[in-house]
């Protein structure tokens, strides 16, 4: 059973419940205590971005982590969410915020499927070719033709009404603290229930061996499918979240080909394949060059410029992405859960497509 | 005809350009299995190098061989740090490895040799040419020279030394290769190095024509629809490829491009791409992958 390597394999037991369920409890206070606790920066410029970064993470980690099937398009199924969500809030003001949010998810999740179809007859890092299509079709598309962002001179998307929901001003701080918290929450149970129905065994299954799972009479095909829709739906409502509630503005740019890589990143860095590592690896990813900065003002008193911090940075990113693909490939999920995990063994991703 | 002519031939010798690029990934990726999304930074890197050399005033010839010899050290490190630990991993895990290394290749370039654009001035003026009315830019005759003379290079290494003949026996039967007693670690060295040279000479290419700056490592993302219309296994592919690539996008761009709105070109070939993907998966001359459980 070793190597099947579904996480039901580890023996329920009392003793890890008492901390788990105190767990959650803490992480549930401090999560509802926030916007009290911080400073406004914070929340704003720190742990919003965070939350959708994970949640954009999370969406990715269904498709590549428990699907098997490596994407590059993530910055691109942002923007068809956040543009989606700007005409929709453009062109159909009765309709409420959330209710644009789910639309644009789907509009992106069915462009995701579209983008996705290749899948049905190639696999591994082909696919990357049909996402970066997607990346540079969307780039072009948005940019291209003013009915995108209404004509305006920036090319920029905003709500001209602002965020709100049902009425609630969500405008403030922490009204987009709870915006982006309730969506991310909701999200990742739904997600967190998915991976462990059969479609997610099924993505499973085809992630560790889509032969095997084929002649086993799982639907290989329309479970690629289905990974790439639910994956380009999160992402969408992610991007919306990333346009909306944290940048107030966005374009092109801000969905660029670095986002998607910056995402790929998220979940290898955090785990590729568990739900937390999307949070673990946003985490890190959105902390990293706040301690960089940090150390450099304190070590360097200003002598390093910013683009020279920036080279830095990337080559630390890079490293760490290297040294995480050799020595835990799990990520910090599994640093993160070693204690609980010591007797069971190392699951191996995508054995199916190993030489 | 003129204008049709003008459009195909530009477009042609630009998409040697696109092969050379190619044929760095189809050296590494027959060798060692690698997709190495690293190749554009490694261009970028061997480039910025040079320019930074000669910019300090060492002469061309000193320059080209301290480039020649970081490109070798590179390789071997990548060897060293990159491919042996992570030997017998799934092409993916590699993948996202080489994703890594471009990080720190454009991180490390960057830092030390500064980002912004730099002029290289290889003494090829770049004067149009007329072959009666069709005009035919210089710098890319030239250019399409070099490519040819590099694969004639590459073609000749492959077939006619010791070492050529080790690679070929590495790429087609690793194991088998192992068994005979070839050193393959040492093959993934001269790999990627004969890759790193090979990106250097595009990269100084494409860098006498648009300057040497970060947007060079962006190449790799044109040859990604080359490989993929010409399989990722064949060297030969990687230059029919290129050549469909380049003549496609100035074709679709002066034809298809005005009812679009212009601009297509950054997609363009990633739509050819993806009709390939459902025509012919492994490529116009790629070996068929034969899947077994």
């Amino acid at each position: 059973m070793d190597h099947v390597g579904l996480r039901s394999d580890v023996p329920p037991s009392s003793i890890v419940v008492a901390p788990r369920a105190f767990g959650v409890a803490a992480v549930t206070a401090l999560v509802l205590t926030v916007p009290f606790l911080t400073t406004e920066y914070w929340v704003n410029a720190i742990i919003v971005p965070f939350l959708i970064l994970s949640l954009a993470g999370l969406g990715l980690n269904l498709l590549t982590g428990y699907a098997g099937q490596l994407s590059l398009g993530s910055g691109a199924f942002m923007m068809v969410g956040a543009y989606a969500t700007f005409a929709l809030q453009l062109r159909v003001p009765a309709l409420p915020l959330p209710f644009a949010f789910i639309l644009a998810g789907l509009v992106a999740g069915v462009v995701g499927l579209f983008f996705g179809l290749p899948s049905r007859r190639i696999k591994g890092f082909y696919l990357i070719v049909s996402t970066l299509a997607a990346q540079f079709f969307f780039e072009w598309l948005f940019l291209k033709f003013p009915w995108f962002y209404n004509g305006n001179s920036s090319a920029t998307i905003a709500l001209a009404r602002g965020l709100s929901v049902f009425g609630l001003n969500a405008e403030n701080p922490p009204g987009r603290y709870w915006l982006t918290l309730g969506t991310v929450a909701i999200l990742t149970l739904l997600s967190w229930n998915l991976i462990r129905s059969q479609t997610g065994r099924n993505w499973m299954a085809v992630r560790d061996m889509d032969a095997a799972a084929a002649v086993i009479g799982v639907p290989t095909r329309s479970a690629k499918l289905q990974a790439f829709f639910v994956s380009s739906f999160i992402l969408g409502i992610a991007g919306a979240l990333w346009a909306f509630a944290y940048l107030g503005s966005a374009s092109v740019q801000s969905f660029g080909l670095s986002r998607s890589y910056q995402i790929l990143f998220i979940i290898i860095i955090g785990g590729l394949g568990t739900i937390c590592g999307a949070f673990l690896g946003a985490a890190f990813v959105s902390l990293l060059p706040l301690a960089l900065d940090w150390s450099f003002q304190h070590l360097f008193a200003g002598q390093v410029d910013e683009g020279l911090r920036q080279n830095i940075q990337k080559a630390i990113f890079g490293v760490l992405i290297i040294g995480f693909l050799i020595k835990e490939p799990e990520g910090l999920a599994r640093l993160l859960a070693l204690p609980n995990l010591r007797r069971s063994s190392r699951r191996t991703l995508f054995p199916s497509v190993r030489r | 005809m003129s204008l049709f002519l003008e459009t195909l031939i530009g477009g042609v010798l630009a998409g040697t350009l696109y092969a050379l690029v190619a044929i760095g990934f189809v050296l590494i990726y027959k060798a060692s299995g690698v997709f190495n999304y690293a190749q554009g930074s490694i261009l970028l890197f061997g480039a910025l190098a040079f320019v930074s050399l000669k910019d300090a005033g060492v002469p061309v010839a000193g320059a080209l061989a301290i480039t020649v010899g970081l490109l070798i050290v590179t390789a071997i490190a990548i060897e060293r740090l990159l491919l042996r630990p992570l030997t017998n991993r799934s092409p993916l895990t590699l993948f996202m490895a080489t994703l890594g290394l471009s990080y720190v290749a454009e991180g490390v370039a960057q830092g030390f040799m500064g980002s912004q654009v730099r002029a290289l001035d290889l003494g090829i003026e770049d004067l149009p040419m007329f072959l009666g009315d069709i005009m035919i830019s210089q710098f890319d005759l030239i250019a399409a020279g070099v490519a040819a003379l590099l694969v004639i290079a590459l073609s000749l290494l492959f077939n006619r030394t010791r070492i050529g003949i080790q690679l070929r026996g590495v790429a087609n039967d690793t194991l088998a290769a192992l068994s005979l007693g070839i050193d393959i670690n040492r093959i993934w060295q001269i790999v990627w190095a004969v890759a790193g040279l090979v990106g250097l000479v595009s990269g100084l290419l494409w860098g006498a024509r648009q300057g040497v700056q970060f947007s060079l490592s962006l190449v790799v993302l044109k040859a990604l629809p080359v490989l993929i219309i010409g399989g990722f296994t064949s060297i030969a592919g990687a230059i029919v490829g290129g050549v469909v690539v380049g003549a496609g996008e100035s074709l679709a761009e002066t034809y298809i491009g005005p009812f679009l709105g212009g601009g297509i070109t950054p997609w363009f070939a990633y739509a050819l791409a993806l009709v390939f993907l459902f025509i012919r998966p492994a490529g116009l001359l790629g070996e068929r992958q034969i899947e077994r459980v």
